[in-house]
């Protein structure tokens, strides 16, 4: 069964991870950054997932499930906090919440 | 018996220390009972081991207590050690005795004031630092009390803060006591290095043993002492503060500027009077001090109005007598005349006290008059105070000591007739002043009735202190009048006595007389001035000269203007002109800096998410830049 | 499979470029999940079959379906495009774009100092992974169910109407 290189998945994750991370400081809508902070944690998830299959052990889809755990919890706070700030500023601009302006 | 030593002055300090913690929660008669009531325990331990040390006592003369070692620096090892020897128990005694009779007055006087539990949590720690003061074995330990009786100086100057004439009161006495105390200070460390000790018996062992009289060290070290004893005791030229120590309560001025806290020098010089011995050029200065200061200030009493500034001058003037004492080698006639100044003194402005209470706060005597009828009580107590202070001749306290002091200053070989004779004007403006104050105040026309009424706490302890000022000269009555010195017998246990030049001690009838008779003449000039012919003092005054001098003397020959002009005013002219030294730049330079530094961290929260998230990214690229390429 | 990885890659990377690019939030949404399945693709090429299946059913299925109502409750309108391409000038993701580029260029750097071998395409049985997670790692997934119920507790909190209780 051929292979493919463990560089060009983490490449690829790596990639990803760029992606998302650029979306995380070019949006202001929330609803955006949410899903660009998604975007990254799937990338890293990807890069472990690569390395759990180089060593041949599951200790890296483990660590995946954790991934996926923690953005599930991530992403109902975010949503309700969302939810919360259309509600009290009627807007989704993360601009818009400056109050901790220095 | 004896054991109990350290529970006198720990009682106060455990007085103050629960008026301190809990004194807002306490009613007023809890905080009467704890104020009082500790002092007055301290003054029957006081007394009962007062009775043992009479009736059986120690081999040694004295008795020490060591209770724990306090600093071990190498060879230096203060202990907290108590002394208890016939000069220390005497000073205790009147110091709890005279203090538990002004703690009672002062439950009456203070009752209607805010500040209830805080004045007597002062006042305790007063009298529990004054006997840590007057026990301690060790002069750190000294040291330790002599600041903290200054520190409740000032406190209790200032008590009513809320008056800035009353602060600064407190500040003037705190700055110019703290003179000397940094004189007294340097003196201690000079003794430190030089003697490689603190506790006074094996200081003053090996001062005897390594310095020769006269000796260079010796000197300085006596001179610096006496410089912490004269700002501490009033003296000339650090007694400014005390007229102005005034500003605080009455029973502060008759506790702490009348009875004890000022006599705190007189005790130190007695207390190293060794140092002295070793210094004849010193204790000539005290000598002189001593005489300079009661001319000085008894003229200045005179001329005062405000009764308690009488009195202020006064006990600088009595002071005087002692430092004149002192320094004629006459140590146990100090110490007398400091028992009886504390009677007749206490008593006074504890009447005063009275008087101004009932005449609503005032203090010009000009304004009082004829008072005798309506304030009986303190009339007769007051009468029986200024005859002790005017020294008037065999009934009272006052001319016991006062008597004794003037014939040892002639008879020593420090002494000598220049200084008796400023002892003796001292004595006639003295009982001049002290009649002035008692014409002008209850006789005459009665020019304002009193209002209210006063307690048995307030009168118990005036009566008790003039039975006192009457009756407590009897314990040393000179060789003329039935020879029984049973005090100075006393006390020589712990101080010399007095050496006596050969050639002028035999005339010391001849000199009580004369003393006697100055005392009464001043009473006569003071009856003839204040009372009987008002319009001689008004003739008196009238020419340009004499009003200058009456005002010179009114402002305390003018020392606050001098040391204004040469101290205040030159600093303060520095301080404006130095505003803007190098050394102020570099402080401006850091705020400046710090204040930069904000406005540009201030300037990155923007308060955007997504500025945050460009710094997290370019911190992941700067760290993992450095990861790679380092 | 080495081929499905590399085209899975490619999809992966296009649809997920697209998402975080849209104006409108529900096709942003749909690319992200097209992007979700990609991964998923990736998953099963690199012997993760039982992750390809939750990535599939979690990420893709639940979590978007979050989003999507979230965005149904918000009921944002037609002009809220406008909005989006008014506060995406073209100048706004050159900076982003430098970052992310540098930061990838470091990635790839330190990835050229890892030798490249092979990666063995034997799969990890859901068994194994059972195994190891309820054993060696037991103590994270209690961690883990502890941050869930956070998470549900904390987005009951936060979602609570004003003056409601």
């Amino acid at each position: 069964m051929a292979a493919v290189p463990m560089t060009h998945v983490l490449m690829v994750a790596a990639a990803i991870f760029g992606l998302g991370l650029v979306g995380v400081l070019v949006r202001r809508n929330i609803i955006f950054v949410l899903m660009s902070i998604e975007v990254m944690l799937n990338a890293a998830g990807l890069a472990f997932v690569a390395a759990g299959a180089r060593w041949q052990q599951a200790d890296g889809q483990v660590m995946f499930l954790f991934i996926l755990a923690m953005a599930a919890a991530e992403v109902a706070v975010g949503l309700t906090l969302v939810l919360q700030i259309h509600r009290r500023f009627g807007t989704v601009d993360a601009d818009a919440m400056s109050r901790l302006r220095g | 018996m004896l054991g109990l030593l350290w529970l006198v002055p720990a009682v106060p300090f455990a007085g103050a220390l629960v008026l301190i913690l809990a004194g807002a929660r306490l009613r007023r008669t809890g905080v009467a009972v704890v104020g009082a009531g500790s002092v007055g325990v301290s003054a029957i331990i006081a007394a009962l081991i007062a009775i043992r040390f009479v009736t059986l006592p120690p081999a040694e003369g004295f008795f020490t207590q060591r209770l724990w070692t306090w600093i071990r620096v190498g060879g230096f090892a203060p202990e907290i050690a108590l002394r208890l020897d016939a000069l220390s128990l005497v000073m205790v005694l009147v110091v709890t005795g005279v203090g538990f009779l002004i703690h009672l007055y002062s439950t009456a006087f203070m009752e209607g004031d805010d500040g209830y539990s805080r004045f007597f949590a002062y006042m305790n720690l007063f009298v529990g630092m004054m006997l840590v003061l007057l026990l301690a074995d060790d002069l750190l330990l000294l040291y330790l009390g002599w600041e903290g009786v200054g520190l409740c100086s000032y406190l209790l100057i200032g008590f009513w803060y809320r008056d800035p004439v009353n602060a600064n009161a407190g500040r003037k006495a705190f700055i110019v006591t703290r003179v000397g105390d940094t004189a007294m200070a340097v003196g201690l460390f000079l003794l430190v290095t030089r003697l490689g000790t603190l506790d006074i018996q094996g200081l003053m062992q090996r001062a005897v043993d390594q310095w020769a009289i006269g000796s260079p060290l010796a000197v300085a070290v006596a001179a610096l002492l006496l410089a912490g004893a004269v700002g501490k005791s009033a003296q000339l030229p650090l007694q400014t503060w005390l007229p102005d120590a005034m500003a605080g309560p009455t029973p502060v001025s008759a506790l702490i500027h009348a009875a004890t806290m000022v006599t705190a020098g007189v005790y130190l010089i007695a207390r190293t009077h060794v140092l002295f011995t070793l210094a004849p050029s010193v204790q000539l200065a005290v000598a002189i001090i001593g005489a300079a200061t009661l001319l000085l200030a008894g003229c200045s009493a005179l001329t005062q109005h405000d009764i308690k500034r009488v009195l202020a001058y006064s006990t600088i003037s009595q002071i005087g007598y002692m430092f004149l004492a002192l320094g004629v080698g006459a140590w146990s006639a100090a110490i007398f005349h400091f028992m009886t100044h504390a009677f007749f003194k206490a008593l006074l402005f504890l009447a005063a006290g009275v008087v101004i209470a009932r005449m609503d706060d005032e203090h010009d005597m000009f304004k009082m008059g004829g008072l005798r009828h309506d304030l009986p009580v303190a009339f007769w107590t007051f009468l029986a105070g200024a005859a002790s202070l005017a020294a008037l001749p065999l009934v009272t306290a006052g001319f016991y000591s006062k008597d004794l002091i003037l014939v040892e200053t002639w008879s020593s070989v420090l002494g000598g007739p220049w200084l008796w004779i400023a002892g003796l004007v001292g004595a006639f403006l003295t009982s001049i002043y002290a009649f002035r104050m008692v014409f002008l105040t209850f006789f005459g026309t009665l020019q304002k009735p009193p209002t209210g009424r006063s307690g048995w706490r307030l009168h118990v302890p005036l009566i008790i202190l003039a039975i006192l000022a009457v009756v407590g000269g009897f314990v040393e009555l000179p060789a003329t009048l039935g020879d029984r010195p049973y005090f100075s017998d006393f006390l020589h246990a712990a101080l010399p006595a007095v050496v006596n030049d050969a050639a002028r001690a035999g005339a010391i009838a001849r000199l009580q007389i004369v003393a006697g008779l100055v005392s009464i003449a001043g009473i006569y000039v003071a009856w003839a001035l204040f009372l009987r012919h008002r319009s001689l003092l008004a003739r008196l005054t009238r020419p340009r000269p004499a009003r200058q001098l009456h005002h010179f003397w009114a402002a305390g020959w003018g020392f606050d203007w001098l040391y204004n002009v040469v101290l205040v005013q030159p600093f303060l002219w520095f301080v404006d002109v130095d505003r803007r030294d190098a050394i102020d730049r570099v402080y401006d330079g850091i705020a400046w800096s710090a204040r930069a530094g904000w406005r540009a961290l201030s300037a990155t929260e923007t308060g955007r998410v997504r500025t945050y998230a460009t710094g997290l990214t370019l911190g992941a690229i700067v760290i993992t830049a450095i990861v790679i390429f380092l | 499979m080495v081929p499905i990885f590399y085209v899975s890659a490619a999809v992966a990377f296009l649809a997920t470029a697209l998402a975080i690019s849209r104006a409108n939030v529900v096709h942003g949404l749909l690319d992200l999940i097209v992007s979700l399945l990609a991964v998923a693709v990736m998953f099963l090429t690199l012997g993760a079959p039982f992750l390809a299946a939750l990535e599939v059913i979690i990420y893709a299925g639940a979590i978007m379906v979050l989003f999507v109502f979230v965005m149904m409750l918000l009921n944002l309108g037609p002009q809220t495009v406008e909005q989006e391409r008014r506060w995406l000038p073209p100048r706004a993701w050159i900076t982003p774009f430098v970052l992310a580029a540098v930061l990838l260029v470091e990635v790839v750097v330190v990835l050229g100092g890892v030798d490249g071998p092979a990666l063995a395409g034997e799969a990890i049985d859901p068994r194994q992974l059972g195994t190891v997670l309820f054993g060696r790692y037991a103590i994270g997934v209690e961690l883990a169910s502890m941050l869930l119920l956070a998470g549900v507790v904390g987005a009951a909190h936060l979602g609570r109407r004003e003056g409601g209780a």
